[in-house]
């Protein structure tokens, strides 16, 4: 056998063959028609053994540069926070890590009670009463939530999105929308915020109201009024916040949000260039049967003993079908858990003073950094900043001096050719923004 | 071959709520010296959301024991139909960690990302000659998204042309998934029965596919686990009526260098990177479903795509008639590591992976047919549907019970009630990576249990005996929903009563 | 507990498992022994609305089980006059007494005629044979 992962001998081979009844593996494959067989070998690169393997992939991660290798203050929805040593317990575990979807609940308590954990800790970070067990990233669960929306408000033929929502999180929205029979109805940023009146206006027929806190310009909306917009519209109003502000931002459950949604990524995960992460979604307990996604549920065994079992599967794909609340099977548990994991080490305190040093990190950039902000609203943890010189290049000078300074907001909105958005997390320093300040002095001249 | 103990005991495991002292703590971020911005008021948290409190020592403790509660591929047998439980190897988590993967901010320069990037152009290629598909998109997260962006693709396909079709056809035995994302597209569903032999229905798809069909759906083999023998008739029905063929990769482990969805006549085709190409399954995910497509249908992939321009790679957003983004970036390149680890150390013997994969299914199932009902006698391909319909109706012995005693052989039991169409369905897909012995075990462990069905069926109806909780009253979960915990409400709230 | 199998003369019976008592120009209706049988025990009844349009062979509502999820197939057209409280409250009723207490909802006939095309028990009895 040629891969170390087989175990097939000549002798095991010969044995089963007898069993089967055939004379050789060929035979098997007789049922594949003659017209369908390929008839080659595949053309792929030679094999590779394991220690070949690794030097030809270290050699292709050697050349990207990754936030290790040069100060970074890329944020825009994946951002640099801390991932604690605890959460490769869980991420290491090979029980974790190899076991699959826990339909057979006595094989598999560990998964469901973890579960069951991280949503109960997502429905307390977002002041809701019901979480999944997690959807496959941050853009996603919007689609979900919208279509949950869809659901409940039938006949309703419009889905409205604050513009300073994720560009990547509308883009999904609108990939969808048609699908859903929704036409999608975007409500343009004012000064970096979204107007509550410019949302009432547009949101008539509207299934759900999509904003963000903070947007994706770094700014805090005024998120109770956007959700009071929404509710007096009568839509769903639905939320896209950052798991790592809600030690210090309100939960959207308590400002009358209908449906949370969020990047879980922030909370636990590596960047990994974009994934795998792990998007959540919890909503208000009259949205429970409609909710998308597995859920996990308490029960007692036949000895009374508390369990955890994979709970209204009939919402699901593999019962209710061509009328599911979503086809999501396979999700994001693993990188979930990585999430329970670290909150469950940040804790309340833990959470709120990282919140608290963003907040003081962000200050301090805004004033140290010799740029206009771009808008006037305060920010959480980004700051947009206008550019003498297309940020474009901004970037591209900095980065010649081993910083990274930011996202260019042209890339997704006119007029923003000259803005760059600064992202500070905790692991940030005054150091870190004192050099900052000092590259883009430099370059910006 | 053992039975385990009844008793044996599993150490309680308490909620990470329940293991939290007000307090305690963990992590402690760092708190420059620098003053905290008051929010603007009703933005602040008036709240605190009670996260678990504890310290780094009960917190690793509290993981570990619930993972020792999990059965995992690297615990035992798992022959889950349909899952494709293989192994996973080890290496690839060392790959997937190393900085220029896992630090690496997804808006990055292009020019500073190129071993990403080439990674994922790599990845692609193969992918395409595996499938005999010209064009890839990485995008989707998982099977299930990979279906809905197949349907989206058919929708842009043809409404750029100008026709109007609004129906697909799926197979009575297709996974719930594919209904389930043909709704989710706003298309309508028509079903087509399987015939005695295990195929698909001719005369029943001739009367059903017409004008009005956008296609097929369909995996292949079924979820019975047999390829389709007239499957070049299907797929001439189809094109001759103007619609295309969309093939559900869930069974790709049974055929990868053997036989090519785009040779069988499919124009669209979506992978389970988790089955059929390793990536862990982690309790249920990540995943990755990327498709692979005709030319004519490639102008309608997802943006951004990966692009290779003589030795420089880029992400390319320029495509107009794109149906846009179906998730964020690139897709899940964590997992893009782990496949294209996983398949560069096969090379072009990703071949006997598959043989070895049907070898191992038709030698289990050899052993196993004259116990247990056959639905359809053939040789299967990499799984097989058996049934417990004669001991359900001898000796009142389920499916469910036969997977509730497997667990006492310590072996994952397989799927059960899946597909549809075999009623007591037992659905086992042993995978390549089993060597004989444990499939003997395995087969040694099911005769066992027929016998027993036969001797002593009180002990299958009580079954199991050795894991951490007996059988769940999965009715109370469903009608008394308890889905977070409660922080002792609902006992302050029975006492005030 | 569920209930010994049967199937009542009084009642006409649609192919798709549910069930009308005829009472002048309202029936009351639910879903059969085989159906609850079938499904195991509910955990969920999902009405259609008091005021509503149910149409013959048309959908009804919803009955769930842990596993399964089944349509209510109207065997008779008409307005949902009541929806059955108890079957709300506690669905298991359904298995339990099925053609009494555990009836699911009571309509205005707006087509008396189509009764006719109902089978009786002895008709529906062979029916679930065949099942």
């Amino acid at each position: 056998m040629s891969s170390g992962y087989l175990s097939l001998t000549d002798a095991d081979r010969d044995e089963m063959l007898a069993a089967i009844g055939v004379s050789s593996v060929d035979e098997l494959f007789e049922q594949v028609p003659p017209g369908v067989r390929f008839g080659r070998d595949l053309d792929v690169p030679p094999a590779l053994g394991e220690a070949e393997l690794v030097r030809h992939v270290e050699e292709l991660a050697a050349r990207n540069v990754h936030t290790g290798a040069e100060l970074s203050f890329l944020g825009a929805g994946i951002y640099d926070h801390y991932v604690p040593s605890v959460a490769d317990v869980v991420l290491a575990r090979g029980e974790f890590l190899t076991a699959y979807t826990p339909y057979q609940p006595e094989m598999s308590q560990g998964v469901l009670q973890a579960i069951f954990e991280y949503q109960t800790v997502i429905c307390e970070l977002t002041g809701m009463d019901v979480s999944n067990a997690s959807g496959y990233d941050g853009a996603t669960v919007a689609a979900d939530a919208v279509f949950v929306a869809k659901h409940a408000l039938p006949g309703r033929t419009k889905v409205v999105l604050a513009e300073t929502v994720n560009p990547q999180v509308r883009q999904v929205v609108k990939t969808y929308a048609p699908g859903f029979g929704l036409e999608v109805v975007e409500v343009p940023h004012a000064n970096g915020a979204t107007d509550p009146d410019a949302v009432a206006a547009v949101a008539g027929d509207a299934a759900a109201v999509l904003f963000q806190q903070p947007n994706f310009l770094g700014a805090l909306e005024p998120a109770p009024e956007l959700a009071e917009a929404a509710r007096e519209a009568g839509t769903v109003p639905i939320v896209h916040v950052d798991p790592m502000s809600l030690g210090v931002l309100e939960a959207p459950g308590a400002y009358g949000a209908a449906i949370a949604i969020g990047e879980g990524q922030a909370a636990g995960n590596w960047p990994s260039y974009g994934g795998p992460h792990y998007g959540f979604l919890a909503a208000r307990s009259e949205f429970t049967r409609r909710m998308p996604g597995r859920i996990v549920g308490e029960t007692v065994d036949a000895d009374g003993r508390r369990a955890f079992v994979l709970t209204l599967q009939t919402r699901e794909q593999h019962i209710r079908r061509e009328k599911a609340t979503s086809n999501i099977t396979t999700n994001q548990t693993l990188l979930a858990f990585a999430g329970l994991a670290t909150l469950s080490w940040l804790g309340p305190q833990g959470l709120r003073e990282v919140g608290e040093t963003c907040l003081a990190i962000a200050q301090y950039a805004r004033e140290r950094i010799p740029l206009e902000p771009a808008f006037a609203a305060p920010a959480f943890k980004e700051v947009a900043f206008r550019t003498p010189l297309p940020a474009r290049e901004v970037v591209r000078r900095a980065r010649e001096q081993g910083v990274h300074p930011g996202y260019v907001l042209g890339r997704d909105y006119e007029g923003m050719d000259d803005v760059l958005l600064v992202a500070l997390t905790e692991k940030r320093t005054v150091e870190d923004v004192d050099r900052l300040a000092d590259v883009l002095e430099e370059v910006c001249r | 071959m053992s039975v385990s103990e009844p008793g044996r005991p599993w150490p309680n495991a308490p909620l990470v709520f329940e293991r939290s002292r007000e307090g305690r703590r963990a992590g402690r971020p760092p708190r420059p010296d620098l003053p905290v911005p008051e929010l603007p008021d009703g933005l602040g948290r008036t709240s605190p959301p009670r996260l678990p409190e504890l310290s780094e020592p009960e917190l690793v403790r509290h993981f570990t024991t619930l993972a020792d509660r999990t059965f995992g591929v690297d615990t035992g047998f798992y022959p889950l139909g349909s899952c494709t439980m293989k192994h996973n190897p080890r290496v690839h988590e060392r790959l997937a960690a190393l900085p220029g993967f896992r630090d690496l901010h997804p808006h990055q320069e292009d020019a500073a990302a190129q071993g990403a990037l080439e990674l994922m152009w790599r990845l692609q290629e193969m992918l395409a000659e595996i499938a005999g598909l010209p064009a890839v998109t990485l995008q989707p997260a998982a099977g299930s998204q990979g279906e809905l962006t197949g349907l989206m693709l058919m929708r842009a396909y043809f409404e750029d042309r100008g026709e109007e079709r609004d129906t697909i056809i799926t197979a009575d035995t297709a996974h719930g998934t594919n209904p389930a994302s043909v709704t989710m597209a706003g298309y309508k569903l028509e079903l087509v029965e399987t015939d005695a032999r295990g195929n698909l229905d001719l005369d029943d798809l001739r009367g059903k596919v017409n004008e009005r069909t956008a296609g097929l759906m369909l995996t292949n083999p079924s979820t019975l686990g047999l390829f389709d023998e007239g499957i070049e008739e299907v797929a001439r029905i189809f094109h001759d009526a103007g619609a295309l063929l969309y093939y559900d990769g869930a069974n790709l482990n049974a055929v990868v260098g053997i036989s090519r969805p785009g040779d069988m006549g499919f124009d669209i085709v979506h992978y389970n990177l988790h089955k059929t190409f390793s990536q862990p399954h982690g309790g249920g995910g990540p995943g990755g479903g990327p498709v692979a497509v005709r030319d004519r249908i490639a102008p309608f992939l997802p943006v951004p795509r990966v692009v290779r321009e003589g030795d420089a790679f880029r992400l390319d957003h320029d495509h107009p008639k794109s149906i846009g983004r179906v998730r964020g970036f690139g897709g899940p390149f964590g997992v893009f590591v782990r496949s294209y680890a996983f398949m560069r150390a096969y090379g072009p013997a990703l071949r006997e992976m598959s043989e070895v994969a049907v070898l191992n299914a038709n030698y289990v199932l050899a052993r196993l047919k004259d116990v247990y009902d056959l639905p359809y006698d053939r040789l299967c391909m990499h799984e097989f549907v058996l049934s417990a319909r004669t001991l359900k109706r001898q000796h009142g012995i389920t499916a469910l019970d036969v997977a509730k005693r497997l667990m006492d052989y310590g072996i994952h039991p397989p799927t059960i009630y899946f597909p549809l169409v075999v009623p007591e369905a037992l659905m086992v897909e042993p995978t390549e990576t089993e060597p004989k012995e444990r499939l003997d075990e395995f087969v040694d462990a099911m005769r066992a249990i027929a016998r027993e069905a036969a001797e002593s069926p009180e002990t299958l109806k009580s079954a199991p005996h050795g894991r951490p909780v007996r059988r769940l009253d999965e009715v109370r979960a469903a009608k008394q929903p308890v889905l977070r915990y409660d922080f002792g409400e609902r006992e302050r709230a029975d006492a005030t009563a | 507990m569920a209930a010994a199998e049967s199937y009542p003369d009084d009642l006409r019976y649609h192919p798709e498992h549910d069930w009308a008592r005829i009472d002048g120009d309202e029936a009351t209706l639910g879903i059969t022994w085989f159906a609850q049988d079938s499904l195991g025990e509910l955990v969920h009844f999902e009405p259609p609305e008091v005021g509503s349009t149910v149409v013959k062979d048309g959908a009804a509502g919803e009955v769930e089980s842990v596993k399964a999820v089944s349509d209510v197939i109207a065997p008779l057209s008409g307005e949902v006059l009541e929806v059955n409280q108890k079957a709300l409250d506690e669905p298991e009723i359904v298995n339990e007494d099925p053609y009494g207490e555990g009836w699911l909802m009571r309509i205005r006939l707006s087509d008396p005629s189509e009764a006719d095309s109902l089978m009786d028990a002895a008709a529906y009895t062979a029916h679930v044979a065949d099942q």
